[in-house]
């Protein structure tokens, strides 16, 4: 693959059915990402990359020891995400746990993605924003076509029109998980603030391209991500941004782990969920 | 601008008293300090939670009596209202975006949605390791739904109301947990606009001053529609 290429949406620019002589069609994305984007990683080790279009969805069973960062290639790209844990699913990430014991109602280097078990299940180990929102809110079907109307198929294709929720309620339902189980995500990339009079302000020019995070996961974890734009975002028109994606194998925290270190409470959850692998 | 925040209704505190006689309450029963509660309210009913002594949180989910899927969304309230406070004129709404009840009444002002429940667990990371042999609101809520085997499960516990409690965001982005704006007497009223289960747990949380280290009973009326 040519590292010179643009972004296209895959989606989009629908590529040639590769050779059947050389059947596995995985190009190095992440070559295609801003240069300042991969810092701090290894990319020799870089296991696999991927772009994501705007309003789509996908999800991976992330085992404990990896990493995977997400990079926001355009301005205003928003990532959903949800994370259950893949060997028993009932347990899972919990806003308020994670929020009350970091005492954060916002995201960046350090702080950790906790269940509702009192265990880490991911850590930010890198970021290049500071702030990403965690408070939970998803654009559901309804609420999409009173913003943006309506889009079918039909005329549409595959220029994915799906709100958040529908793109996450698809996900998990392939790990048979229904709506009751569809868990408040964290909205990386965004920014949602909170007045004296407890009301939302959405920071319209947060994310620019080539902003990036990066989650290690703690333990086995199934993870779904949207790629719908976050309900708050007053754009008027329904312009979903693409995000980029690279996985490699980084090994669990190590003793002296920024994020243990970030907090005693970050420090325990990590102990936590250090005990369901000795 | 969008739809949903030029709309915002949200608001720090907004106080309104109750015209309800407590004496033509169809239920009226204390809810002893520490301990769980599961019982239905019907569509057109209202609830009222009343913090007795003061300052002792209310730990409150919602389902809808009919579909064990829908149950009360802290994440669709906050979104369709704009901000994170409850008070007068709030409504809460389920993960499906219906509205479950509304808000009538409140003499305390402001009520928390983000600060979830206390457990066992989460006070291990919250306190020390060695905290785990406490009560806390999640295995009240766990031996309730355990008793009443109406098909509720640990997978329904989503985050919950917590009713008097006062937890601001600041605009740095930290969570507080801040003095409580209630006191002895002060009540929050909710009219039901569908059949609930709503399960309670009266947070028996000592490790932090959200009970002032001293947790008390609540009185809860239900009224039938005017």
């Amino acid at each position: 693959m040519n590292p010179t290429e643009t972004l296209d949406d895959p989606l989009k620019v629908i590529p040639a059915n590769p050779l059947s002589t050389a059947p596995v069609d995985a190009p190095s994305f992440w070559q295609r990402f801003p240069p300042a984007a991969l810092a701090g990683v290894a990319t020799d080790r870089v296991m696999w990359s991927e772009i994501m279009p705007g309003g789509g969805h996908w999800s991976w069973r992330m085992p404990r020891g990896s990493a995977l960062r997400f990079i926001a290639l355009e301005a205003g790209t928003n990532a959903s995400i949800v994370l259950y844990a893949a060997q028993e699913k009932l347990e899972r990430y919990n806003m308020p746990d994670s929020l009350k014991a970091q005492h954060t109602a916002h995201y960046q280097r350090g702080h950790v993605l906790m269940s509702d078990m009192g265990r880490s299940m991911a850590s930010f180990t890198a970021d290049s924003l500071g702030w990403h929102d965690p408070l939970g809110a998803l654009l559901d079907a309804e609420l999409m076509t009173k913003k943006y109307g309506e889009h079918r198929f039909a005329a549409h294709r595959n220029t994915m029109y799906r709100s958040g929720k529908d793109g996450l309620l698809i996900e998990i339902g392939k790990y048979g998980l229904s709506r009751r189980d569809l868990i408040a995500p964290v909205n990386l990339f965004s920014k949602v603030s909170v007045d004296a009079e407890g009301r939302f302000a959405f920071a319209p020019d947060h994310a620019k391209a080539g902003d990036f995070t990066e989650l290690r996961f703690d333990m086995d974890v199934i993870l779904a991500i949207s790629a719908a734009p976050h309900p708050l975002d007053p754009a008027p028109d329904y312009a979903p941004k693409k995000l980029g994606l690279m996985a490699w194998r980084c090994g669990a925290a190590p003793a002296d782990d920024y994020c243990r270190a970030f907090r005693p409470e970050n420090a325990r959850a990590l102990h936590n969920t250090d005990m369901l692998y000795l | 601008m969008n739809a949903i925040a030029t709309h915002a209704t949200a608001a720090a505190i907004r106080l309104q008293e109750s015209t309800l006689d407590p004496a033509d309450a169809v239920q009226d029963l204390s809810h002893p300090a520490g301990e769980p509660i599961l019982f239905e309210v019907k569509a057109g009913q209202t609830l009222r939670i009343v913090d007795l002594e003061g300052n002792q949180a209310a730990d409150v989910i919602f389902y809808n009596r009919h579909d064990n899927a829908e149950h009360y969304s802290a994440t669709e309230t906050m979104l369709r209202q704009g901000g994170i406070y409850l008070t007068t004129g709030s409504v809460l709404y389920s993960n499906d975006g219906r509205a479950m009840l509304t808000i009538v009444a409140d003499t305390c002002g402001r009520h928390d949605t983000l600060g979830g429940a206390c457990a066992a667990e989460s006070n291990t990371v919250r306190y020390a390791l060695q905290k785990k042999f406490m009560h806390s609101c999640r295995d009240n809520y766990l031996i309730a739904l355990q008793h009443a085997d109406i098909g509720l499960t640990t997978r329904d516990l989503v985050p919950n109301i917590n009713f008097f409690m006062n937890v601001p965001v600041t605009a740095e982005g930290d969570l507080q947990f801040a003095d409580g704006v209630s006191g002895p007497g002060k009540y929050v009223e909710m009219q039901a606009a569908m059949d609930l289960w709503v399960l309670i747990s009266n947070c028996p949380q000592l490790n932090n001053p959200c009970n002032a280290y001293n947790p008390t009973p609540t009185r809860l009326l239900v009224w039938d529609p005017a």
